[in-house]
């Protein structure tokens, strides 16, 4: 796998974890407290670090066989999982995701929650909406760096393209103090779902034994292949004929109507 | 007991996620490859893809059905 490739897969997958827990973090700031927030913000940055620090050595010295046989299972359901809601977003049978309306929604529920406080944190309530974002986002970073990391044996160009992608999303949502609704993110979780879909299936293969054809190369064949079939199931079913479902709620609004 | 629970539902959504087959194919998928891999000697390489071209479909079949 090319260092180039790496970076661009990493980048992009934590890009889009980035933007969801910035959109969490600014309306926790925005609408309780900006220093519990940003504590809530350390926080969680700290234990991710020390989950890393236990996790990283563990995996990296699983065998490479071992290794691309877990780390290939794991991000082929990963992946699918993406694919599967980037599908049905961009086929219109989900809706799209929508970080303003996530803003807003968040919003609400915190300007409603009752205000406490608990030892160096001013509002607990800014500080765990903040610190749970944070974590639950950066888990996935985490996974997405160790996993790509340890199989390309460069977890160091892994941890650098997670962070360049968090620095700029945070400056970006740090800058304009509100949700990173411009950035493409259906889009780019589209693309990061057949970047993991065709790397997990790449090398969980490869661990369970199998050679493919042309070793490494097989990627730049099975990367466009996985989006071709992804964007041809998205188009298919944009034009799936009405199903009884859809029926139903036309006689229910019919019925309403009338 | 409550605190194990709602891990084990946080890590059972974090890597199973909206739908089990795909996890359930995925591993048997993997299985099949490694099992021919190592008592066969036939080439394998194309199980997976394999794999993934029945279960993606099947699984957007599932979702667009469940809503």
């Amino acid at each position: 796998m090319g260092a180039g490739a790496l970076f661009i897969a990493v980048f992009l997958a934590c890009a889009v974890e980035a933007v969801e827990a910035t959109t969490i973090v600014l309306a926790a700031g925005t609408a309780r407290d900006w220093r519990s927030a940003g504590l809530g913000v350390l926080s969680g940055i700290a234990l991710l670090a020390v989950i890393t620090a236990a996790l990283g050595p563990a995996v990296s010295a699983l065998p490479l066989q071992a290794l691309r046989l877990f780390v290939g299972a794991l991000l082929l359901v990963f992946g699918l999982q993406w694919l599967r809601k980037a599908i049905l977003r961009a086929s219109g049978h989900k809706a799209l995701h929508d970080e303003e309306e996530i803003y807003r929604k968040q919003m609400s529920a915190a300007q409603a929650a009752p205000s406490r406080r608990s030892g160096m944190v001013p509002d607990l309530y800014a500080f765990t909406l903040s610190f749970k974002g944070v974590l639950l986002e950066g888990l996935e970073v985490v996974f997405i760096v160790l996993t790509f990391g340890s199989n390309a044996r460069d977890i160091p160009l892994a941890a650098l393209a997670a962070a360049c992608a968090v620095i700029l999303i945070a400056l970006a949502g740090v800058a304009i103090r509100a949700p990173l609704a411009r950035v493409p993110e259906n889009t780019m979780k589209f693309v990061v779902g057949v970047l993991l879909t065709s790397f997990g299936t790449f090398w969980g293969a490869e661990g369970a034994g199998a050679h493919w054809p042309g070793s490494d190369a097989a990627l730049l064949a099975l990367i466009p292949a996985v989006l071709l079939f992804a964007l041809g199931l998205a188009a298919a079913m944009r034009h799936r004929p009405t199903g009884p479902d859809e029926a139903d709620l036309a006689h229910a609004a019919v019925a309403e109507v009338s | 007991m409550g605190r194990i629970r709602a891990f084990g539902a946080f890590a059972y959504d974090f890597v199973i996620g909206d739908d089990w087959l795909v996890a359930a194919g995925v591993v048997a998928g993997l299985a099949l490859t490694y099992a021919l891999a190592h008592a066969a000697q036939v080439s394998v390489w194309w199980i997976v893809p394999a794999v993934l071209i029945l279960l993606l479909p099947l699984s957007l079949w599932r979702a667009v059905r469940k809503h």
